[in-house]
């Protein structure tokens, strides 16, 4: 409570609210302060009040196969996903909490969730209420179930002050196109720092998939908490509502702008591939069944170290379906519970590693040190069939 | 609580998760126009915060580890960033200021300069 209350003090909040759910980062591994401030949880015998769900850990608990991080670390890691799961949090460990059908808030509804892309997802793509609720203060709110009445718990703060709108040289294929999103999301994260702004520009009704990957890299980038798109979101189908007919500063988002947003995704020159990951945010059960499509029945070349990563109930599903059997097959790897840039995973994490996510591009050369290919999703299943970079520019306007 | 150390000016908001690494205080963010340089022992002086909500764990285990800025300076608050520090100092005792200073505040902090952090503000050493 001494944190929630402190949490008060920095936000200026004058009263506490309550909240019906929480989305908790802390059981993430990042040395032994993780383990030493969870155990005064569990010597203070706290327990959540509100249902909890759990972010991605530094182990997949399900593969044990596939951490090659030394076995000292691997067993710290396991044991604070461990801690978190006996206050009474679902064992989840999945970034993409969205994708649980008895996990999403509704519109309006107040929680506490903690993980940047899940954040952003929430307020914009549900119109769920949270704020950014970093480790530590995810569980003290989920174990206290209030949370301080400021930010975007409040209907004035979730008004857009900025409007990007796509300039008219943005082709109409490339507005239509998933390559678009995680592009448009790191340039959100750029111009809006930590503003809420309203992307006007794209066609409506765009789906979770491509507002996630907007919500990622805007959360990489920036520190965007919230962003409407015109006529996809739901505090937004006109961009009268989402500016609440306010009048609102207007900045163009030309297509050199996105070129140059992508391009420097790419941190190498390489032609050579040694490995394709694929899901992060964890990948929908949508995504899994593109990528199994696109595989259309041919095998991962046998020098490519193809991952996916996903979270272990849409995972299940995919079992259920088939999909999973249908990626392994071709020669995919499946991870659940953490990912690809945050625990030692890959074989040959130096890279190059070509990504469709902008946000494991953007960091996974300071957190592993990978060289980063960043291409479409169509682009990274060419290549990992092919076993080199396989580019498809056409739909940037450039073939 | 007052606190001094010498100033190190980022041009852009850092995410310390991804951002930092807490085993040297290292910046390793390869987007960041400040890569390479050291966080430790430093008031850094930033716009804001930026991306991961883990960036708390990561200023904790930086304290732990003896890696930890001195203090931080930010145009704008940082909920994230003031809940690392106040972790950190109930479990290890050790204080880092989060401050919010105004922009023209910051902007006449130079870089490299001993300065002190305390209740009263900053002030050169």
């Amino acid at each position: 409570m001494r944190l929630v209350v402190r949490a008060a003090e920095v936000t200026g909040a004058e009263r506490l609210i309550d909240i019906t759910a929480a989305h908790v980062d802390s059981c993430l591994y990042h040395g032994e302060a993780s383990l030493d401030f969870v155990a005064r949880l569990v010597d203070g015998d706290a327990h959540v009040s509100v249902p909890t769900t759990l972010n991605v850990g530094a182990v997949d608990l399900l593969h044990p196969d596939l951490n090659r991080g030394d076995p000292a670390t691997v067993g710290r890691g396991r044991l604070l996903m461990d801690r978190y799961r006996a206050l009474g949090a679902r064992p989840t460990f999945t970034c993409a909490p969205y994708q649980l059908a008895d996990s999403r808030p509704a519109l309006g509804e107040q929680v506490a969730w903690g993980e940047s892309n899940a954040i952003a997802f929430c307020n914009s793509v549900l119109g769920a209420r949270t704020n950014r609720y970093g480790d530590f203060l995810d569980i003290a709110a989920a174990i206290t179930g209030r949370v301080p009445d400021a930010g975007l718990h409040r209907t004035d703060a979730r008004r857009a002050t900025l409007v990007l709108r796509l300039a008219d040289d943005v082709p109409a294929r490339l507005r239509n196109a998933d390559a678009l999103a995680p592009v448009l999301g790191l340039t959100l994260g750029r111009r809006a720092g930590s503003g809420v702004a309203a992307i006007d520009g794209l066609p409506p009704g765009q789906s979770e998939d491509r507002l996630k990957a907007i919500a990622a890299a805007a959360a990489s980038s920036g520190s965007v908490a919230m962003f409407h798109v015109v006529g996809s979101t739901p505090e937004a189908s006109t961009l009268d509502e989402a500016t609440r007919g306010i009048e609102t500063p207007v900045e163009e988002l030309t297509l050199a702008e996105l070129r140059a947003a992508r391009d420097q995704l790419t941190s190498g020159a390489a032609q050579s591939l040694a490995a394709i990951s694929l899901g992060t945010p964890h990948a929908s059960v949508e995504e899994l069944e593109r990528y199994a499509s696109l595989l259309a029945g041919r095998r991962v070349d046998a020098r490519i170290e193809c991952l996916v990563s996903t979270g272990r109930d849409v995972l299940a599903t995919a079992e259920e379906r088939g999909i999973a059997g249908r990626l392994r097959d071709a020669g995919v790897e499946l991870l659940v519970d953490t990912c690809s840039y945050i625990a030692p995973i890959l074989r040959h994490a130096a890279g190059p590693v070509m990504t469709d996510s902008a946000k494991w591009a953007y960091y996974a050369p300071g957190n592993i040190g990978a060289e980063v290919v960043f291409g479409s999703t169509e682009e990274c299943i060419a290549s990992a069939v092919a076993g080199r970079v396989v580019r498809d520019d056409g739909v940037w306007g450039e073939a | 609580m007052t606190v001094g150390g010498r100033t190190l000016v980022l041009t852009e908001g850092l995410s310390l998760w991804g951002g930092m690494d807490p085993a040297t205080g290292e910046l390793i963010d390869a987007h960041h126009p400040q890569r390479g340089a050291n966080l430790a022992g430093r008031v850094v002086i930033m716009p804001s915060g930026r991306g991961s909500s883990s960036s708390a764990s990561v200023l904790a285990e930086a304290v732990r580890a003896g890696t930890a800025p001195a203090a931080i300076l930010l145009r704008e608050p940082d909920l994230i960033l003031s809940i690392g520090a106040a972790v950190a100092a109930e479990l290890y005792g050790v204080d880092v200021p989060v401050a919010v200073l105004s922009p023209e505040e910051l902007a006449a902090i130079p870089d490299g300069a001993e300065v002190v952090v305390g209740p009263d503000g900053v002030r050169r050493a």
